[in-house]
């Protein structure tokens, strides 16, 4: 939804800019025209990725033969039209609306965060009066409190509308807007609320004076004293690109950098603002190993040597899990020494439970288009996905193609708060996703008269087929562009397996495409460069190992974790940190230090987190992203692949000479160039369809709980998504379960218990209870997707 | 011809000399420049630029705002500015040193400063005796700022005109 309308060759007509011919496409305005032949005019209101406004008035020109000046924004090309974007007459108009915008601006630059990028003190130079003829009082704005994540100074605004527009049109609710006409014009909330899109810290960016500004980096730098260095966001499989600013070897905040392709010009509020949790307290600044249960700090020589010695000691029965936040080099790096030592287990998959089609499932699990083509979409189905809060950029590609008529389907447990329009969902019982989606294969099957797959028939025999599943078929099937998406939230089912081929199925029955969002930000080069414990490097075949979840059923002796914390991240955090604490040697390369880790580590090295190393992502549409570090590490920190790579050479093993990340990503890339991401799979009958089964521990991950940088940034734990510490089903739920009216319960699994705040909420399904993931509670219990008992507390 | 006689008159009447001395003569006489430093001083401008400070106003606010245009446009790269949100909401430094090994008293500061706030006082007699001290705090500036706002203020009122 462009403000810039779409090229037609045959369609363009001749004009001249300042004395230069050129050719403008018809219905296109002065301003695009004159921005492609590189001719500047001035504007406030105007942002090529928003609406048109037209009202600030400063793109004001002068064309030929019109007695007004006239604004470029919003005056279409004419054949022939002859515009003079600096003539006395058009600087004489650009200088009188500067004034008038000058005249309730307080002017405070000096204490302004936006002082010195300023598109207002930019414009003010170069097209304003020198000096001021304004002596009257200037009007004063009370600030606003929209929220921990956006500061307001709302004198300063020049009502441009641009934060209106991108609020609506990016952060997908109409959050903003402009109350009062004429001087007495306010920008606010309406009424008295946070702004709370996952999205809005765009507004940031847009507008174009010091009006709304980074609240957590308030008055900590000015923009001369930053250094701009480009990255790639870390937290989700998007990989947004960025712009992060150091000041002083420290993040101080981070802006989007353009690309069309994944995030336009547009980030997420969780890669704007997670990197307040790199600068935490948590962070680990030395190595450190336990001397007699006592941890004490030492250089690395000291703590490496620790390592070898204890991974020779337990060599026999050695695994190692990463989070899949780590980047490609890291991982491929990792599993070459574990496996370079004789293990087997190694694994990035920390929060998957069902393993069963290994070797069946494609390796990496990618989204099987560009993340642009998620807009010409014209039907899609996502299957156990919070997209708004798994992946906030593919959520606004998928809200295009929704307002511009695509049929989005849900089928999911929680009724997740998605702004933009779904044409059917389902919000079920996890037992019942199978049933649900081997309905819709039925209904498929009957459509497309294909021959039904083996031992399929007997399955879907007794399935009960709605009008949902038929309207769900239907749309998939009508649409020229449709897909299967599977989410990030259905990798924690326990029978993904299930889900997997089925959902598979019914793509191809209905000629849509099949594509996974998955977790993490790099789960897909975690994959590839061969972090599971069934392939090697680029699929390459290995001896199989335990993977994420069996390394802590059948424990280690030894273990390595990286960037990763257990009692958080990984499916059954009971079982993991029990089988932790009983290992005889645990190594952490990791940047933060928690006391869990402090419980159960015997050695940590502190390692670099995506800021400060460089390394490569692959995101969900499987594009290589490369990075450098950002800043130098944090006190004694290195990069996990020098760390690796070094503990290679220390162990005496062949092919750890790398001198730079560069040469490690060849290698991956080498052994990975001719593997094609595919989602397809060959067709594998579940065994069963599972079904209803009473009483279940249903998990989601919040949006700020994702991963251990997330988890620490400040501002984003005190938004409205922060992590929630309570345990949530709907009412008919709780009457069944005799606690409707309790304040806290006790929700028992096994012989893992936990008591936590009772929260009546309506968009879970019936007989769920929701304890997130990532939250202290989730780490008291052992796998989610399974039977528990609630009580009163 | 008539040269060499000038010289041969030159030299035989000593007249050069008697210049010399007749300057000499002319200064002994008259009042003299030199002063007894310390008990005596040489006259200041009122735009002396000697020893920094920080200026208060009057109700005992800190002048200082962070903008850190100081900063930017020291040549000698003298001043350290750590700024943050102070509890009230407002814009505040946390540190702001000055070196003054690195100081070269241009006086670019002063003039850059939006609010009056860093100054170069008259003062001119100070000295370090162990290292560290040659860096100006901000608690140090402040000081200064207080022991010589009553000058400070008078200069500044007097030169107010020509800025």
């Amino acid at each position: 939804m462009s403000a810039k309308p779409e090229i037609n060759a045959d369609d363009m007509v001749n004009i001249e800019i300042n004395g230069v011919p050129m050719q403008a496409a018809k219905g296109s305005m002065i301003i695009h025209a004159a921005d492609d032949a590189n001719i500047y005019i001035p504007r406030f209101c105007y942002h090529k990725k928003l609406p048109i406004a037209a009202n600030c008035r400063m793109c004001l020109v002068e064309v030929e033969g019109v007695p007004k000046p006239l604004p470029a924004c919003a005056t279409p090309v004419m054949d022939g039209m002859k515009v003079l974007t600096s003539s006395d007459f058009a600087k004489k108009a650009q200088q009188g609306v500067m004034e008038f915008l000058l005249i309730n601006h307080p002017l405070d630059c000096p204490i302004c965060d936006q002082g010195g990028e300023c598109e207002l003190q930019d414009i003010a130079m170069g097209y304003g009066r020198s000096v001021s003829r304004f002596a009257e009082k200037k009007r004063i704005v009370k600030d606003k409190n929209i929220g921990p994540l956006i500061a307001t100074e709302m004198t300063r605004c020049i009502h441009c509308t641009r934060c209106i527009r991108t609020i609506e049109l990016v952060g997908g609710d109409k959050e903003l807007g402009g109350m009062g006409r004429g001087t007495k014009t306010l920008i606010g909330t309406y009424i008295e609320r946070s702004v709370n899109s996952e999205m809005s810290g765009n507004v940031i960016d847009v507008c174009p004076v010091g009006a709304l500004t980074a609240k957590p980096s308030r008055f900590a730098a000015r923009a001369w004293e930053m250094r701009s260095t480009a990255g790639v966001a870390g937290h989700d499989c998007i990989g947004s690109n960025i712009n992060t600013h150091i000041r002083n070897k420290e993040v101080v905040r981070v802006v989007p950098a353009e690309n069309e392709k994944i995030n336009e010009v547009w980030i997420s509020d969780r890669d704007r603002y997670a990197y307040e949790g790199l600068n935490s307290d948590s962070r680990l600044t030395a190595p450190m190993i336990k001397v007699n249960g006592e941890w004490v700090e030492t250089d690395w020589n000291t703590a490496l040597e620790e390592v070898v010695e204890g991974m020779r000691a337990n060599k026999d029965n050695l695994a190692g899990l990463m989070s899949p936040n780590v980047t490609t080099e890291e991982a491929f790096l990792m599993q070459k020494l574990l496996r370079d030592m004789g293990a087997t287990s190694v694994d990035h998959r920390i929060g998957q439970q069902d393993f069963s089609d290994d070797g069946q499932a494609p390796l990496a699990s990618s989204l099987g288009s560009s993340v642009e083509a998620l807009e010409s979409l014209d039907a899609a189905l996502l299957i156990g996905s919070n997209i708004r809060h798994d992946q906030p950029i593919a959520s606004h590609r998928l809200r295009k193609a929704a307002d511009n008529g695509a049929k989005v389907m849900l089928l999911n447990s929680i009724d997740f708060d998605i702004n933009f329009p779904i044409a059917e969902f389902i919000i079920t019982h996890p037992d019942a996703f199978a049933a649900d989606l081997a309905a819709m294969v039925k209904v498929a099957l009957e459509q497309n008269s294909s021959a039904t797959p083996d031992g399929l028939g007997a399955l879907i025999n007794d399935v009960i087929v709605t009008d949902v599943h038929r309207d769900i078929v239907a749309n998939l099937t009508s649409a020229n562009n449709s897909s299967v998406i599977i989410g990030a939230q259905a990798m924690a089912l326990a029978d993904l397996s299930v889900i997997r081929s089925l959902a598979g199925l019914l793509a191809t029955l209905t000629n849509a495409q099949f594509g996974y969002l998955s977790r993490g930000a790099n789960s897909i080069g975690a994959s590839l460069a061969g972090a599971v414990p069934y392939a090697g490097v680029g699929g390459k075949a290995v001896s199989a190992g335990r993977n994420a979840k069996e390394m802590f059923d059948s424990p280690a002796a030894a273990y390595m974790l990286m960037n990763v914390e257990p009692e958080h991240d990984c499916i059954d955090p009971v079982q993991a940190t029990s089988a932790l604490k009983a290992a005889d040697f645990v190594v952490c390369l990791t940047p933060f230090a928690s006391d869990v880790m402090r419980d159960y580590a015997d050695v940590l090295l502190p390692t670099a987190p995506y800021s400060e190393t460089s390394g490569t992502f692959v995101n969900a549409a499987g594009t290589w992203q490369r990075f450098s570090a950002n800043c130098a590490p944090l006190g004694e920190t290195r990069p996990a692949w020098k760390v690796l790579r070094v503990l290679g050479n220390l162990l005496d093993l062949n092919g750890y000479d790398y001198l730079s990340s560069e040469e490690v990503r060849a290698e991956v890339a080498r052994d990975t160039g001719q593997l094609k991401l595919d989602n397809t799979q060959d067709w594998q009958c579940p065994a069963s369809l599972g079904g209803a089964s009473g009483i279940v521990r249903i998990t989601d991950l919040p949006i700020y709980a994702v991963d251990n940088v997330v988890r620490r940034a400040d501002a984003l734990q005190q938004t409205v998504h922060a992590v929630s510490e309570t345990i949530a089903m709907n009412q008919a739920t709780a009457d069944k379960l005799g606690v409707s009216g309790a304040i806290r319960v006790v929700v028992a699994q096994h012989d893992d218990e936990i008591s936590g705040e009772l929260c009546i909420d309506a968009r879970i399904a019936d007989d769920c209870v929701l304890v997130s993931s990532g939250t202290v509670l989730s780490s008291g219990l052992g796998v989610p997707y399974q039977t528990i008992t609630v009580t009163k507390d | 011809m008539i040269n060499s006689m000038k010289s041969v008159f030159k030299s035989l009447f000593l007249t050069e000399l008697l210049k010399g001395m007749s300057v000499t003569g002319r200064y002994y006489f008259r009042k003299k420049f030199t002063l007894f430093y310390p008990e005596e001083k040489t006259p200041q401008s009122g735009r002396f630029r000697g020893l920094h400070a920080q200026r208060r106003y009057p109700n005992g606010e800190e002048r200082c705002i962070a903008c850190k245009l100081c900063e930017a446009v020291c040549p000698a790269l003298a001043i350290t500015i750590e700024s943050e949100q102070r509890e009230d909401g407002s814009r505040r430094t946390t540190r702001y040193d000055i070196d003054l090994f690195k100081c070269i008293y241009c006086g670019f500061c002063e003039e850059a400063c939006p609010v009056d706030a860093i100054v170069e006082t008259r003062h001119l007699e100070y000295h370090f005796e162990n290292r560290g001290e040659n860096v100006m705090t901000k608690e140090k500036l402040l000081r200064n700022g207080e022991l010589y706002e009553d000058q400070i203020a008078t200069d500044r009122a007097r030169d107010a005109a020509y800025r």
